[in-house]
């Protein structure tokens, strides 16, 4: 009964709630020696991230949530969550992971996307 | 010579400014003596209606405070109404009894509201709009809450009824003109205003005529012509003023509309002057400050025995100092035969422009909306110059000459030096641009001290920042007085807003003071987080994601993703025990760096953010508590051996330390806050670089404050000299509270305290022991409410979500983490 799961749809995990992440906060997920940052901001998007800043690998998911932006916890490099760029002056790109909200159950695929 | 005697009948602004004239002109000349009705100084009565808003306090819009009256050596007698004016033996007279002679005498006595006579005018309820008074008078009303009646839609009345709105009372404008402002604006515009005001919940009822007040010990009720009857619970009649004459009057001087002088503002008798609104020159009486701030000029020459040039009459423009609301208007713009009009609507924007042209001269012009071009208008105005060559395109205003880009700086950049930027106070753009360049001024608040630019009504602070930005080019930038790049206003504005508008959330903030962007940013949140917190104790929520790592985890993020634990070692004394405790958590925990720091403890390196739980437990059972290295708030109290075992201590210093430590620590701070107690003047525990330090003498103690010794060098000043222990834990508490209220977000007390001025510091902290109390019992209010370790509240379970991961993967399988 049960089709067989494809390979791309086994890369869909479900991470936990909407509940569990604070409002413009993240909480971190490991994928084997990993970590990715799952972000949800004030108006309940969820973004995930690598969680390290392009700049000197500062860990994203402790930054400041603001404005569909982090601001890195480490020299204030503001990443984008959309697109992983660094904004304003600074250069640099950090892997972005596609995520999915159903009711409030948050999925993450663990294959970042291009 | 013995110096003469000059006295002044009213201490409003134009006198004010007359002196400032004549001190910079003549300082030795006179002995001053200022008679004034009003019980204080003098100070910006335009800038009454911020006031009465709530965006401003009165201390913002005084002019001359008590130090500058000592300084010149003028005697002001205060809520001393002068009653006569003795001519032959040349003396004045005040209701409470004081004579003084003069030499030369002004009379600056301004004028009286205009109470309209109906029945129940005299009902307590009925206020004018004058004086702080009034303001205060409206203020208390508006706590009680109910409808304020407004009667008179002039420029008056319409910024009471912002006001009384802005203080969350229903309002009625009344007005007995078919339109609003009809002496400044058409009715066309008179329309778009009126509309603006109903959008914002002020109604507005043009052509009414109030009939009766009606009321049983206090105002209940306005009545109308029509039989409409409005309750009210408060009614303002701003429905014009009269010149006070009636002094001048009983003193057989010549008296017109106002008190009648000649161009050098000399009253019938050669030694009584006049200046001010009271003044009636060559048939004309005004109302606004600028022709005031002219005859103050021409008054202060004539008196220094320097001044040939007589005052002259220029139009004034006028504007409406409603926040959002733009508008402008100069000249004369009735209908005429002779006289042509252009007129620009734009319906969409709510924008309109009316320009009047007489034989191809401006005469007038009326915007409303997008009023950047007003004062080029005026210009044309007061060049009289021929426009029938730019006719066509005169109405787009300056920018769309010559093709220039239509973007405010431009039209600035256009402007020609002569330029008027300063109506009331009339300073064109070239003495701001000479200013700038030649005492290197870049913000706004320095041009204004200098230049007295935008120093009296402010509406046009927004040009002079376009000249300062011109002149400065990029290095206006970092002068931008905005927060961030969410809002123009400075920390200052926004700490006051927020009490005054009562804001006690982040998103309240952002919604009342118009944030431009929808979750504010890195820089604004902390800021904002801080100021409620210290000014809702109890009350306010910290919001935790609006906090810096460091201050949310309470342990401080490194390089590399780990974090630093430094438990607080009570003024720097620790014990075997406590040794102990922290060799095991190192060895537990393999925490990679053990260090003594700059603040006398140990600090922790190479913490592994899931540990840090676990490390604080071993930590509090060994009775540890987080050091605060991370927080802006208490850091360190250090201290030296003292009495205990030094042979020079004077004092306990490490007893002390200890006891301020644990009196201080948990409180929030601008910026971090750092303390040490010296046991004698050799400074050993580095009293006199710290924020806050005492030294210990004989005597007692010696309280310093505002040292640095971190990115700036500074020294300590002096406080002052107590002599108990119980007097320096009040007067350090007091001074961190005051620190906490007026400090901007990331100011050390340093420079806070340069910022204010270490007189008034010491005043309200040493000399006012009644201000002292105040202060120490806000903090220890507040203190009731953080004084609870971070780390064991961590330990039990708050804030679990920091320390653990939501999910972890490893290659195939998931267990969920909490
Ligand atoms: C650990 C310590 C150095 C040490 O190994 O001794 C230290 C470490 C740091 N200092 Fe400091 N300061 C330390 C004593 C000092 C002192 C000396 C003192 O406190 O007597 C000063 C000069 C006095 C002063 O406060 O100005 C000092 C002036 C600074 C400054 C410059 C502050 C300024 O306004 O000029 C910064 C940067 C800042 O705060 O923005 C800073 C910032 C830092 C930070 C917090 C940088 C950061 O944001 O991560 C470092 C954190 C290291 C950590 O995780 O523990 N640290 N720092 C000292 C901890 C003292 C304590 O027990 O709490
Ligand atoms: C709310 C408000 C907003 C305003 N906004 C603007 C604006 O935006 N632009 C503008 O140009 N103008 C504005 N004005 C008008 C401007 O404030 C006045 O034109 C100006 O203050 C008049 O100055 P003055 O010195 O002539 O008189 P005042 O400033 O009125 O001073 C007169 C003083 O003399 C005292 N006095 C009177 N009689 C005696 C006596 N017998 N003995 C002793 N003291 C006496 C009075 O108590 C008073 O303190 C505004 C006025 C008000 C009330
Ligand atoms: S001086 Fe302070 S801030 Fe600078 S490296 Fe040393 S510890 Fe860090
Ligand atoms: S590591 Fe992120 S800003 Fe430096």
């Amino acid at each position: 009964m049960n089709a067989p799961l494809s390979p791309e749809a086994l890369d869909w995990r479900l991470i936990g709630t909407l509940d569990d992440i604070p409002q413009q906060g993240a909480r971190c997920v490991k994928n084997g020696a990993m970590t990715i940052a799952v972000f949800r901001t004030a108006d309940d998007r969820v973004f995930a991230l690598e969680d390290r800043c392009p700049h000197k690998n500062g860990p994203l998911s402790q930054g400041i949530v603001h404005d569909g932006c982090v601001t890195c916890p480490l020299h204030n490099w503001v990443i984008s969550l959309e697109t992983g760029a660094a904004q304003g002056a600074d250069d640099g790109q950090t892997a972005r992971f596609p995520t999915r909200v159903e009711g409030r159950d948050v999925f993450l695929k663990l294959i970042p996307s291009v | 010579m013995r110096r003469q005697r000059l006295v002044i009948i009213g201490n409003g602004m134009a006198p004010g400014r007359m002196l400032e004239h004549l001190f910079a002109s003549a300082p030795e000349a006179f002995e001053v003596t200022i008679f004034d009705a009003e019980p204080r100084v003098n100070y910006d009565r335009i800038m009454l209606s911020p006031v009465l808003s709530g965006e401003k306090t009165f201390d913002d819009i005084v002019i001359h405070d008590d130090a500058w009256y000592a300084a010149h050596g003028v005697t002001l007698h205060r809520g001393e109404r002068v009653v006569q004016i003795d001519r032959t033996a040349k003396t004045v007279t005040s209701d409470g009894g004081i004579t003084v002679g003069y030499d030369k005498l002004v009379i600056a006595t301004g004028s009286t509201p205009f109470i309209i006579p109906v029945p129940g005018h005299d009902l307590p309820g009925v206020l004018a709009y004058r004086d702080l008074d009034d303001v205060e008078k409206m203020q208390a009303a508006a706590k009680a809450g109910g409808r304020a009646v407004v009667i008179g839609g002039g420029l008056l009345g319409l910024e009471a009824a912002a006001g009384l709105k802005a203080q969350g009372m229903d309002v009625s404008v009344l007005h007995l003109m078919p339109s609003l402002l009809e002496r400044q604006l058409d009715p066309a515009a008179g329309y778009l205003l009126q509309k603006e005001l109903e959008g914002r919940g002020i109604e507005v009822r043009c052509g009414a005529n109030t009939r009766a007040i009606h009321g049983d010990g206090k105002v209940e009720m306005v009545e109308l012509d029509d039989g409409t009857r409005i309750d009210a619970a408060l009614v303002v009649m701003a429905v014009g003023i009269r010149p006070n004459t009636a002094l001048a009057a009983e003193a057989g001087l010549q008296v017109g509309r106002g008190i009648v002088t000649d161009a050098s503002l000399r009253t019938s008798d050669p030694d009584i002057y006049a200046v001010g609104e009271c003044t009636e020159v060559d048939g004309r009486v005004y109302g606004l400050v600028a022709p005031l701030y002219q005859m103050a000029k021409v008054a202060a020459a004539h008196l220094a025995g320097t001044g040939a040039e007589g005052f002259a009459h220029a139009e004034t423009p006028t504007k409406l100092k409603v926040t959002g609301i733009n508008l402008y208007s100069v000249g004369d713009f009735g209908d005429g035969p002779d006289r042509e009009d252009i007129v620009l609507r734009d319906a969409a924007r709510g924008t309109y422009r009316r320009v009047i042209l007489k034989d191809n001269t401006v005469i007038g012009a009326v915007l409303y909306g997008d009023v950047a071009d007003g004062m080029w208008y005026n210009e044309l105005l007061k060049s009289g110059e021929d426009v029938s060559d730019i006719r066509d395109t005169l109405i787009f205003g300056q920018a769309l000459q010559g093709g220039a880009a239509a973007d405010p700086l431009a039209a600035v950049a256009n402007l020609a030096d002569d330029a008027e930027i300063c109506g009331c106070n009339g300073i064109c753009k070239g003495a701001i641009v000479n200013a700038i360049t030649d005492k290197g001024l870049t913000s706004l608040a320095e041009v204004r001290a200098h230049t007295k630019a935008s120093a009296s009504c402010g509406t046009c602070s927004g040009l002079v920042e376009g000249v300062i930005a011109l002149t400065l080019g990029d290095d206006f930038e970092q002068a931008a007085e905005g927060m961030c790049g969410c809002t123009d206003l400075g920390h200052g504005e926004v700490r006051r807003l927020i009490k005054s508008k009562g804001l006690k959330s982040i998103p309240a903030v952002m919604q009342e003071l118009e944030w431009k962007t929808s979750g504010g940013c890195a820089k604004c949140r902390p800021a904002l987080n801080y100021y409620l917190l210290s000014d809702w104790p109890g009350e306010y929520v910290d919001d935790q994601q609006s906090r810096f790592i460091n201050e949310r985890v309470h342990a401080n993020i490194q390089k590399d993703g780990t974090y630093s634990v430094v438990p607080r070692m009570w003024g720097g004394m620790t014990s075997s025990d406590e040794l102990r405790a922290i060799a095991d958590v190192v060895d537990k925990f393999a925490i990679p760096d053990v260090k003594v720091t700059g603040g006398q403890r140990i600090d922790l390196l190479g913490v592994k953010k899931e540990d840090l739980p676990g490390v604080w437990a071993d930590l509090n059972k060994a009775g540890m508590v987080s050091g605060h290295a991370y927080s802006k708030g208490l850091r360190t109290v250090k201290t030296c051996v003292g009495s205990t075992w030094c042979r020079f201590g004077t004092q306990d210093s490490t007893g002390l330390g200890i006891r301020l430590e644990k009196f201080l620590w948990g409180s929030w701070t601008p910026a971090k806050l750092k303390l040490a107690v010296t046991g004698c003047p050799r400074n050993c525990a580095e009293a006199t670089c710290k924020d806050i330090g005492v030294i210990c003498v004989e005597s007692g103690y010696q309280i310093v404050c505002g040292g640095a010794a971190g990115l700036h060098i500074q020294g300590t000043s002096e406080l002052g000299t107590v002599a108990t222990e119980e007097e320096v834990i009040e007067v350090i508490a007091a001074l961190t509270q005051m620190y906490r209220e007026q400090g901007f977000y990331l100011e050390r007390i340093y420079k806070w305290a340069d910022r204010v001025g270490y007189d008034t510091v010491r005043a309200a902290i040493l000399e006012d022991r009644d201000s002292r109390r105040a202060y120490f019992d806000r903090f220890v209010f507040s203190q009731s409410f953080v004084q609870t370790d971070p780390w064991s509240e961590r330990v039990s379970g708050v804030d679990k979500h920091e320390f653990n991961p939501l999910a972890v993967f490893g290659t195939e399988t998931m267990e969920a983490a909490e």
